[in-house]
C-alpha cells in the first residue's frame, strides 16, 4: 500500500487571489480614481464623492443577492419593477397614515413575496428564470402602473427621510454603511458557509448537486427570496431619497445591477463569481458615473462607456489568450 | 392534420380567438375587418421583431439589442434623409437593412469567436448603440417635417387594401417559413440548439449558425428600424425603449423555448398578434391603458408554464407498453 | 467478393493529444473494401479518439490520413462525409425534437427546386432505409417519442443515409435486443458484399470472432497488434489489449450475511420501470444485470429520489421511510454512485476535498460556518483509504483521471457512513488494474457490514462479485437468481428474454 500522502495546497491563497479578476478590477478602479483626479477638480471632495455613492449603493445592495443567484445558475430580471411595487405599496402605506416603521415593514414584505413568486415559478415549477423573471418584470410594475397610474405618490412622514439621505458620521452616508453591511453579510454568506458552498456547487452541476445531496429547489428558492428582499430594502432607500414615489422609479436598473455582476466577475452562467469582486464593480461603475457626471458628460453617453466595459472586461482576456496561442 | 390541432400553435390561436371573443362581447367594432387589419399593421414592427428574435432563441442565444438597433438605424437613414432627401426610398431600405446587418453581425462575432454569452453581448451593445444615436445627434430629435414625403409615406402607401408595412410582414413570415422549414440553414438552426453537441457530430459549426441568426436579426431590426422612424415621423434616442422585453415576449407566448431548438415562425407571429390585439384592444374596452404591462407579464407567464409542459421529455421510455401507447 | 490491396480508408502513424494527454501514439488502421475490421481494447485506449479523427471531428496532430492511398485531410465533418466515411458513434447523436426522416437525413437532405428541401424525397428515402433495416417506424415521428432502443435504430439509418464507402460502428449493438442483433449482423454482411469497408468496435468477443475478417488492438493510445481474426485467439486478444496474462480474479469473501437492512415492493413508474421489489441484507452484494436500456439505473435512480416512482414502498431497518430527494436518501443511508461520473457522480470544476466533503458539510462545519481544517482532514481520511492519486486535494476532479474521479465519488459517500451503497456500473471505463482495486474494495465494504447493490453490465464481474443477481428487461424483474444458480448464459437469457420464448 502507497503511503505517500497527497498535499492539501499546491498553490497558496495569495498567489491565486494576485492573479485573479478582483485584481484586475482593482487596478481598472485606482486606474479610474486617479484619471478623474486629474480630469475635474471637484473629484477629490468629500461631500461629493460621498453623494457619488449613492449613484451605486442601493443597486448594489441588490447585486450582491443577485450574484450569489446567478452564481447558482439563475437569474431575476423582475427587480426594478419589485422597488416599484415595493414603493408603491409604502406610498399607498403612507396615504393610509402608516408611519415609518410600518412603511420599512411594507416595503420589506412586499420584496419578500414578490421575491417568493419568482421562487415558486422557478423552483416549484421548474421554469427557466430569464423567462419567468422577464413576466414578473412586466406583471410587477403593471401592478404598480394599475394602483398609482401616471400619479405620484408624496407626503413620507420626515423621520422617514432618513434612510435615503441621512448621515451616519461626517460625510458617510446611512445608505453606504447599510450597503457595507449588507456587503459583509453576503460575503460570508458565500464565502465561508455551507450555504454558499452549495450555491456554488449547484452553480457549477446543478445534477451533481442534486445527486450528492444538496436541497437545490430549497437553495435556490431562498436566493430568490435574498433577491426579493433586498429589492425591498433598495426600495425603502431609493423612496426615502427621492421622496416621492411613481410606477416608473428604477426603469433599466436590472440590466445595470446585472453589468454589475458580471463586471464583478461572476460568470452569467454560473459557478464562480466573488463578492469583493462585486463591491469593486460597484466603486468602478459609481466612479465612472460620477466622474463623467462632473465632466458634464450626459447619462446616455456614460452607458456608452459601461456597454463597453462590460463586453471589453470579458473580450479582452479572451483576445489576449487567442493571441499568444497563435 | 391532428399533430396540428394539438400542437401549441392551436393553443394559441384559440386562446387569441378568446380573447378576440370577449373584447368583441363589450365593443363588437373592435372586430370589423378594416380595424382587425389596422391592428395587424400597428403589430407589424413586433412581428417582424419576433421573427428575427425566434431565430436567435431556437440557437439558444438572446439579442437584447435588437430595439436599440432599431432606433440607431432609424436615426442613421432619417440623418440620411436630412442631407440626401432625393435619395429614393429603396436605397433607404438597403441601406437601412445593411446597417442593421452591420449591427448584428457585431454582435455575432462578439459570440462565435470570443464565445461571449449572449445576454452580455447584447447587454452592452444595448447601451452602446443607443448611445451611438446621442453621439450622432447630441440628443436633438428628427422631427416630421425634416424628413422628405417619400420617405414617411411609403410603409403607409395603400397596396391592394393593406399598407406597405403588412405587406412586408406579410412576406417576411412567408419567407421566413420557408427558409426555417426547407433549407439547410433553418433545420441548422433548430439543430444547434435543440442538441448543440450532436450538431457537431452532424457537421454543423454551431458558434457560425449562432452568427447567422445574430446577423438576421440584426437585419430585420434595421429594417423594422426605416418602418418604424417612417410610421411616427420621429427620430430619437429613447425610440423603442424597453421594446426589446416586448420581442421576447412575443416569443415566449408564441411557444419559441428559451432552452433553444423549440419555435416556428407561425409561433412567434401568433405571440405577437397576441400582444398587439391587448395592446390596441385595452383602450377601446375601458380598461386603463396603464393595465397593459401587468396583463402582458400575466400572459408571458401563463405561456412559459403552458410552453413548459408541452415541452416536458416523457422520461426514457423502457416499458414497452409505454411506448406503444403513443 | 474481391480483396484489393490497396485499402479504402488508412491511419499512418497518426498521432493526438489533448491537454495533458496523448491520446493516440503513432497509430496505423488499414480498412480494407468487403472486409470487417474490429478495433479491440479497453475504455481509454484511444478507439473514440480514432472514430472522431476518421469522421473529422478531431484533426490528427501527426501522421497522415489516406484514401485509396492518397493522403487526404478531413477539415469539417463535412468533408469526412463527402470521402464516403459515415460513422454510428456510441453516443445516440441526435434531435429530439426533429422527426426521424430530418434526422437520418440532417445535413445531406435531398433537395427540390430553388435549393429547398424536398420533403417527399426526404420522408421516402428515410422509409427506405427503415424498411431496409427491418424497422416499423414512421419516418414523421418526433424522435423524443421513441424508445431508446428504436432511437439507436434511427442513428445506424442516418449512417447508412450517406452512400459511404468505409462504415465505422462503435458498439453498435449495446441497446439492441437479441434479434435487432442478428439483423445487424446481417445488415453487415451485406454491406461486405457492397465492397464497403467496415470498422467495428465492440467489446464482446463473440460479436467479434462472428463478422470480423480483421483485428486491431489498441491500449493506452498505441497500436499493438493487427491480422486475420482466424490466426488468433480470444485469450491472445485480451492480452494484447491488457499487456499482460489476466484471468481476472475476484475477491475471496467471508460471506456473513446480517439483518435485512433495505425492503422495496412495487415500486412503479409510469414509462421506465414496474413493480419492482427486492430485498437486500448487510453484508450482502446484490448484482443488478440486464442489457443496456432495461431500467437498471431508472429504478436506482428512482430509489435514490431523483426522480418520482408512482408508487411503491421502501423500507430502511423495517422502518418505512418517504423517499423524495437524494437528501432523503442519504439521511436514511442510502447513497448512490452513479455512471455518469462527470455529471452526475462529481461536480468536475471543483476541488476534490470539495466534492468529498459535500453531503458531509454539517459534520465538518461549525452552526453553518465552513471549516476547512475539518473538510481537508475529513477528505484526506477518505481519500488515503481508497489510494487515491493526485497532486493534490485542492486540484479539480477534472483533472483526474476515471478510476481516480470514481474514487472520489465513493470517497464522498463512504464519508456519510450509509447503510446502502448503489454502484452504477462502477468499472465502466476503468483500466483494469483499477478495476481489481475496486472490487477489493467493494467485497471489504461487504465485509464491514454494508449493503451492496451492483448495477453492472460485465458478465465476469456479475458472476464473480454478487451473492445475488436480479436481471431486468425492459423495465421489470425476469428473474432473481442465487448466485449458485447463476452462469453466463442463463444472464444472458433471461436478459434478453430468450428463457421466456423457449418456456
Amino acid at each position: 500500500m502507497n503511503t505517500r500522502s497527497i498535499p492539501d495546497r499546491l498553490q497558496s491563497s495569495l498567489e491565486r487571489k494576485l492573479k485573479s479578476w478582483e485584481s484586475l478590477l482593482m487596478l481598472v478602479a485606482i486606474g479610474i480614481f486617479v484619471a478623474n483626479s486629474f480630469a475635474s477638480p471637484y473629484f477629490l471632495n468629500a461631500w461629493n464623492l460621498s453623494d457619488a455613492t449613492y449613484n451605486f449603493t442601493e443597486k448594489a445592495m441588490i447585486a450582491f443577492a443577485m450574484a450569489l443567484l446567478i452564481i447558482s445558475g439563475e437569474i431575476d430580471l423582475s427587480v426594478a419593477s419589485i422597488i416599484a411595487l415595493a414603493s408603491t405599496a409604502m406610498g399607498a402605506a403612507v396615504q393610509m397614515g402608516v408611519g415609518a416603521e410600518g412603511l420599512v415593514l411594507i416595503g420589506l414584505a412586499t420584496g419578500l413575496v414578490c421575491g417568493a413568486f419568482n421562487g415558486i415559478l422557478v423552483t416549484g415549477l421548474g421554469l427557466p428564470s430569464i423567462v419567468v423573471t422577464i413576466g414578473t418584470m412586466s406583471l410587477f410594475r403593471g401592478i404598480s402602473f394599475i394602483i398609482l397610474g401616471d400619479q405620484a405618490y408624496r407626503g413620507y412622514p420626515s423621520d422617514f427621510a432618513f434612510f435615503g439621505q441621512g448621515y451616519v458620521w461626517w460625510v458617510i452616508s446611512f445608505e453606504f454603511v447599510l450597503f457595507a453591511i449588507i456587503a459583509l453579510i453576503y460575503g460570508v454568506i458565500l464565502h465561508m458557509t455551507n450555504f454558499g458552498r452549495a450555491v456554488y456547487a449547484i452553480g457549477n452541476n446543478p445534477t451533481g448537486a442534486l445527486f450528492s445531496g444538496i436541497r437545490v429547489g430549497r437553495v435556490k428558492f431562498i436566493l430568490f427570496l435574498l433577491t426579493g428582499l433586498m429589492s425591498g430594502i433598495a426600495a425603502v432607500c431609493l423612496t426615502s431619497r427621492l421622496g416621492s414615489t411613481r410606477p416608473s422609479i428604477a426603469t433599466g436598473w436590472e440590466l445595470e445591477i446585472v453589468t454589475m455582476v458580471v463586471l464583478g466577475g461572476v460568470n452569467i452562467l454560473g459557478g464562480s463569481g466573488s463578492i469583493p469582486g462585486v463591491v469593486i464593480a460597484a466603486f468602478v461603475m459609481g466612479l465612472v458615473t460620477f466622474g463623467l457626471g462632473l465632466l458634464n458628460v450626459p447619462g446616455i453617453v456614460m452607458s456608452i462607456v459601461i456597454g463597453g466595459l462590460l463586453i471589453g472586461v470579458i473580450a479582452l482576456p479572451r483576445l489576449w489568450t487567442m493571441w499568444r496561442t497563435r | 392534420m391532428t399533430k396540428l390541432l394539438a400542437s401549441r400553435e392551436a393553443l394559441l390561436m384559440v386562446a387569441i380567438a378568446f380573447l378576440l371573443a370577449i373584447i368583441a362581447w363589450r365593443f363588437p367594432a373592435f372586430v370589423v375587418p378594416s380595424n382587425l387589419l389596422a391592428v395587424f399593421n400597428d403589430t407589424s414592427p413586433l412581428i417582424l421583431l419576433a421573427i428575427g428574435q425566434m431565430i436567435v432563441i431556437l440557437t439558444k442565444c438572446i439579442d437584447l439589442s435588437v430595439a436599440a438597433n432599431l432606433a440607431l438605424t432609424g436615426m442613421v437613414v432619417s440623418l440620411i434623409n436630412i442631407a440626401a432627401p432625393g435619395l429614393p426610398v429603396i436605397f433607404i431600405v438597403l441601406i437601412a437593412v445593411g446597417f442593421g446587418t452591420l449591427l448584428g453581425m457585431f454582435n455575432g462575432i462578439l459570440v462565435w469567436k470570443l464565445a461571449i454569452p449572449p445576454i452580455v453581448v447584447t447587454l452592452g451593445t444595448m447601451t452602446i448603440f443607443r448611445g451611438i444615436i446621442f453621439l450622432l445627434t447630441e440628443g436633438k430629435w428628427v422631427n416630421s417635417h425634416e424628413m422628405s414625403d417619400s420617405f414617411k409615406s411609403v410603409p403607409r402607401a395603400d397596396l391592394l387594401g393593406l399598407p406597405i408595412l403588412s405587406w412586408i410582414a406579410i412576406a417576411t413570415v412567408i419567407l421566413f417559413t420557408i427558409v426555417m422549414t426547407r433549407t439547410s440553414l433553418g433545420r441548422a438552426f433548430y439543430a444547434a440548439g435543440g442538441n448543440p453537441h450532436a450538431a457537431t457530430y452532424a457537421g454543423i459549426n454551431v458558434g457560425k449558425t449562432q452568427f447567422w441568426a445574430f446577423t438576421i436579426s440584426g437585419a430585420i431590426a434595421g429594417l423594422t428600424g426605416y418602418l418604424w422612424v417612417s410610421r411616427f415621423a420621429v427620430a430619437y434616442v429613447d425610440v423603442a425603449a424597453g421594446f426589446e422585453l416586448t420581442v421576447v415576449a412575443a416569443c415566449v407566448i408564441g411557444g419559441v423555448s428559451i432552452m433553444g431548438g423549440i419555435g416556428t415562425v407561425f409561433g412567434a407571429l401568433l405571440g405577437a398578434l397576441f400582444l398587439g390585439i391587448i395592446a390596441n384592444a385595452l383602450p377601446v374596452v375601458n380598461i386603463s391603458p396603464f393595465s397593459q404591462m401587468a396583463i402582458s407579464g400575466g400572459a408571458i407567464i401563463i405561456a412559459v408554464i403552458v410552453n413548459a409542459q408541452a415541452n416536458r421529455t416523457p422520461g426514457r421510455i423502457i416499458l414497452k407498453k409505454a411506448e406503444h401507447a403513443k | 467478393m474481391s480483396t484489393s490491396d490497396v485499402p479504402i480508408l488508412s491511419l499512418e502513424k497518426v498521432t493526438k493529444t489533448f491537454p495533458g494527454v496523448r491520446a493516440l501514439s503513432e497509430v496505423s488502421i488499414d480498412l480494407y473494401p468487403g472486409k470487417v475490421t474490429a478495433l479491440v481494447g479497453e475504455n481509454g485506449a484511444g478507439k473514440s479518439t480514432v472514430v472522431k479523427t476518421l469522421t473529422g471531428i478531431y484533426k490528427p496532430d501527426g501522421g497522415e490520413i489516406r484514401i485509396d492511398g492518397v493522403a487526404v485531410q478531413f477539415p469539417t465533418p463535412q468533408s469526412a462525409e463527402n470521402a464516403g466515411v459515415t460513422a454510428i458513434h456510441q453516443e445516440t447523436v441526435l434531435f429530439d425534437e426533429l422527426s426521424v426522416a430530418e434526422n437520418i437525413f440532417l445535413g445531406h437532405a435531398p433537395k427540390g427546386r430553388f435549393g429547398l428541401i424536398d420533403t417527399r424525397a426526404m420522408q421516402r428515402g428515410a422509409q427506405e432505409i427503415l424498411d431496409g433495416l427491418g424497422v416499423k417506424i414512421d419516418p414523421s415521428t418526433i424522435l423524443k417519442e421513441l424508445g431508446t432502443a428504436n432511437k439507436h435504430l434511427v442513428a445506424i439509418s442516418r449512417a447508412l443515409s450517406v452512400d459511404a464507402r468505409v462504415v465505422i460502428m462503435d458498439e453498435p449493438t449495446a441497446a439492441l435486443s437479441h434479434a435487432e442483433i442478428e439483423e445487424l449482423y446481417e445488415l453487415v454482411d451485406g454491406l461486405k458484399a457492397q465492397g464497403k469497408a467496415i470498422l467495428f468496435i465492440s467489446h464482446k468477443f463473440d460479436e467479434i470472432f462472428r463478422i470480423a475478417d480483421n483485428f486491431t488492438v489498441f491500449r493506452d493510445g498505441q497500436m499493438v497488434g493487427d491480422g486475420a481474426i482466424a490466426d488468433v485467439t480470444e485469450a491472445e486478444l485480451v492480452k494484447m489489449m491488457v499487456g499482460r496474462d489476466v484471468n481476472q480474479i475476484f475477491p475471496e469473501r467471508d460471506r456473513n450475511l446480517g439483518e435485512e437492512v433495505l425492503s422495496v415492493e412495487g415500486y412503479d413508474h409510469p414509462t421506465e420501470f414496474a413493480d419492482i421489489g427486492f430485498s437486500l441484507k448487510r453484508g450482502e452484494i446484490l448484482g443488478f444485470y440486464g442489457l443496456v436500456g432495461a431500467g437498471r439505473s431508472e429504478f436506482m435512480q428512482a430509489l435514490f429520489g431523483t426522480t418520482k416512482p408512482s408508487a411503491g414502498t421502501v423500507r430502511v431497518d423495517w422502518a418505512e421511510v418517504t423517499i423524495c430527494s437524494p437528501a432523503d436518501a442519504v439521511s436514511h443511508g442510502i447513497v448512490y454512485v452513479p455512471e455518469d461520473r462527470g455529471k452526475q457522480g462529481a461536480i468536475v470544476d471543483l476541488p476534490i476535498f470539495q466534492n468529498v466533503t459535500l453531503p458531509s458539510l454539517k459534520q465538518t462545519s461549525h452552526r453553518g460556518f465552513l471549516k476547512l481544517a475539518e473538510e481537508f482532514k475529513l477528505a484526506r481520511e477518505y481519500t488515503e483509504r481508497l489510494d487515491l492519486r493526485a497532486a493534490s486535494l485542492d486540484t479539480n476532479v477534472g483533472s483526474l483521471s476515471g478510476g481516480n474521479q470514481q474514487k472520489v465519488v465513493i470517497a464522498k459517500w463512504l464519508a456519510t457512513e450509509p447503510k446502502v451503497i448503489i454502484l452504477d456500473e462502477p468499472t465502466k471505463g476503468i483500466d483494469i488494474g483499477s478495476k481489481a482495486a475496486v472490487h477489493e474494495f467493494m467485497a471489504e465494504l461487504a465485509a464491514q457490514g454494508l449493503a451492496v447493490i451492483m448495477v453492472s453490465s460485465e458478465i465476469p464481474e456479475i458472476v464473480g462479485m454478487s451473492d445475488r443477481v436480479i436481471i431486468m428487461r425492459e423495465g421489470r424483474i425476469a428473474a432473481e437468481l442465487d448466485r449458485h444458480d447463476i452462469s453466463p448464459e442463463v444472464l444472458v437469457s433471461h436478459a434478453a428474454g430468450i428463457m421466456e420464448a423457449t418456456a
